[in-house]
């Protein structure tokens, strides 16, 4: 007889590892069905490939009345119906988190870097620039010292179709960023090659951030959803270093 | 173990399988044993430019179906020593190239030699993704033209994004860029886009220029790869290239307009 220690890892049918994931959490506010349903067909007609299968969290912090299992159950079904994926729920009062557990859904503790995670609109990928989600000064303010800690540095060329997102934090591109490239960032965006795709910063509405590239031949700058095209750029700047910031509302772009 | 290298593009027409075609005979002729691979399932084309398309029998896709073996379906060139070719499939469609088979199939050829010249159709699909997925070097065929440019320079992201050694974390895979169909005199009268204005916006290194000739044509015609046609300029500008490849150091040629002298301006030479 062997114990399963004496086993290989390869002859046990699983091993059991933590791993850490992303997942869109669904804020709830009212359990009605209808509203949710409407809602959501709103949301998943604007891309329907981005929403396809996606696991969802339910929080239900902000929850108000009572949830009784009957309710998750539905609401399951109809998340499950619309192609989503309801895999936990997380916060709320003791009897709604048990109604969920009754439901089928997994509990999600906060862990202690749990606030880290901020709460945002999830987007499409492919939203344009012009409809940048709205500005949430207040919040951008009082977590740019978290956001700090996220800075995201990309060693290799950003080429065309590729999109790079630095999800609460600054982005820093340590080489070119090609024409028909999209680079996004929470924070502040550096640019140590030439600059010639699209470059957003402040993609969550924080006007405090900035842009700054060694050679700027941009398709598109854009901070907190003020933007300008390559056409409305001052020839004087293009292809010289420059920081790019906002002025109230104005857009100003300096060479360095 | 053998160096896969992928020849490729995003665009198409520019020169890949011209490309892959004669940069395997190349090696083929420095002694390194080499086998051309076309992955352009349904559009295959290769063989054509190799000249070997009445002797295809079995081909690539029946090899991953298990309905030939390899020995059955590889192509013996009968110009130069070591060199082969594995055909496309003209009949399946792409799907046909599942990423197990290809992987299979590329192992039990690494066992026998050295370099592996997988010629990819054009796009960014399914296709040209297996042919790039297993890469370990790749050719970047771009034509002196911003649509070319533009496309080479998705298919590097896509190589930096998707391919096996990006995926596995591994060293990425090494990129060369060769510009084909170029014509110095279109350049200085701005009509086409100049070598370093490419090396600029792609920032790859480059392996070779292949100058616009009416050799190209001609030898796909006759089913020669033009290196073979040693007095053309682009079949000497393919030598040069292979041998850089290989580590000689090799002076760019055919980079500038050839000025036309006065008898030969005279008598239309």
């Amino acid at each position: 007889m062997s114990s399963p220690a004496s086993q290989s890892s390869a002859a046990l049918p699983f091993d059991l590892k933590g791993s850490v994931f992303t997942l869109s959490v669904m804020h709830l506010h009212r359990l009605n069905l209808e509203d949710i349903g409407l809602r959501l067909d709103e949301k998943v007609s604007q891309a329907p490939q981005f929403f396809a299968s996606m696991p969802v969290v339910l929080d239900l912090g902000s929850l108000s009345g009572t949830a009784t299992a009957t309710d998750f159950v539905g609401l399951i079904t109809l998340l499950r119906e619309k192609g989503l994926v309801p895999v936990a729920a997380r916060r709320g009062t003791e009897s709604a988190q048990a109604a969920a557990v009754e439901a089928g859904l997994a509990i999600l503790s906060d862990a202690p870097g749990g606030s880290r995670a901020h709460p945002r609109e999830v987007s499409p990928p492919s939203e344009s620039p012009t409809k940048a989600p709205d500005p949430t000064p207040a919040k951008a303010v009082t977590e740019s010292a978290d956001a700090r800690n996220a800075t995201r540095v990309v060693a290799q060329p950003v080429r065309s179709g590729q999109q790079i997102y630095a999800a609460g934090g600054d982005l820093i591109a340590l080489r070119m960023v090609s024409a028909g490239a999209e680079i996004l960032a929470d924070g502040n965006i550096h640019v140590l090659g030439p600059l010639r795709g699209r470059a957003l910063a402040g993609a969550q509405g924080d006007d405090t951030a900035h842009i700054i590239c060694q050679s700027l031949e941009a398709e598109l700058v854009s901070i907190a959803g003020r933007y300008r095209l390559f056409d409305e750029i001052d020839k004087s700047v293009l292809g010289q270093a420059v920081h790019i910031h906002l002025d109230g509302d104005r857009l100003v772009i300096d060479r360095i | 173990m053998a160096k896969i290298i992928v020849v490729t593009s995003g665009k198409g027409g520019v020169g890949k399988t011209t490309t892959a075609a004669s940069f395997a005979v190349g090696l083929a002729q420095r002694g390194h044993k080499t086998v051309a691979v076309d992955f352009d399932v349904g559009l295959r084309n290769l063989d054509l430019i190799m000249g070997c398309e009445r002797r295809v029998v079995y081909d690539f896709v029946n090899v991953i179906n298990g309905e030939a073996n390899l020995n059955q379906a590889l192509i013996k060139d009968k110009r130069v020593e070591n060199l082969y070719v594995l055909p496309a499939s003209q009949t399946r469609d792409k799907e046909a190239l599942t990423k197990e088979g290809v992987a299979k199939t590329l192992e039990e050829l690494s066992k026998t030699f050295d370099f592996i010249v997988c010629d990819s159709p054009a796009g960014i699909e399914h296709g040209a993704l297996m042919a790039m997925y297993y890469a370990d070097e790749a050719l970047i065929v771009t034509n002196p033209e911003v649509s070319s440019v533009r496309d080479s320079d998705r298919i590097l992201g896509i190589l930096a994004s998707k391919s096996r050694r990006a995926e596995e974390v591994e060293e990425p895979v090494r990129e060369h860029l060769i510009i084909t169909r170029y014509a110095p005199e279109r350049v200085s009268e701005g009509e086409m886009l100049g070598m370093d204005d490419i090396i600029e916006i792609l920032g790859v290194p480059l392996l070779g220029v292949i100058p616009e000739s009416q050799a190209v044509l001609n030898s796909s015609n006759a089913g020669t790869p033009v290196i073979l046609t040693e007095d053309s300029d682009a079949g000497q500008a393919y030598t040069d290239l292979v041998a850089r490849f290989l580590g000689d150091e090799r002076e760019h040629r055919f980079l500038t307009a050839e000025k036309k002298g006065f008898m030969r301006r005279w008598f239309g030479g």
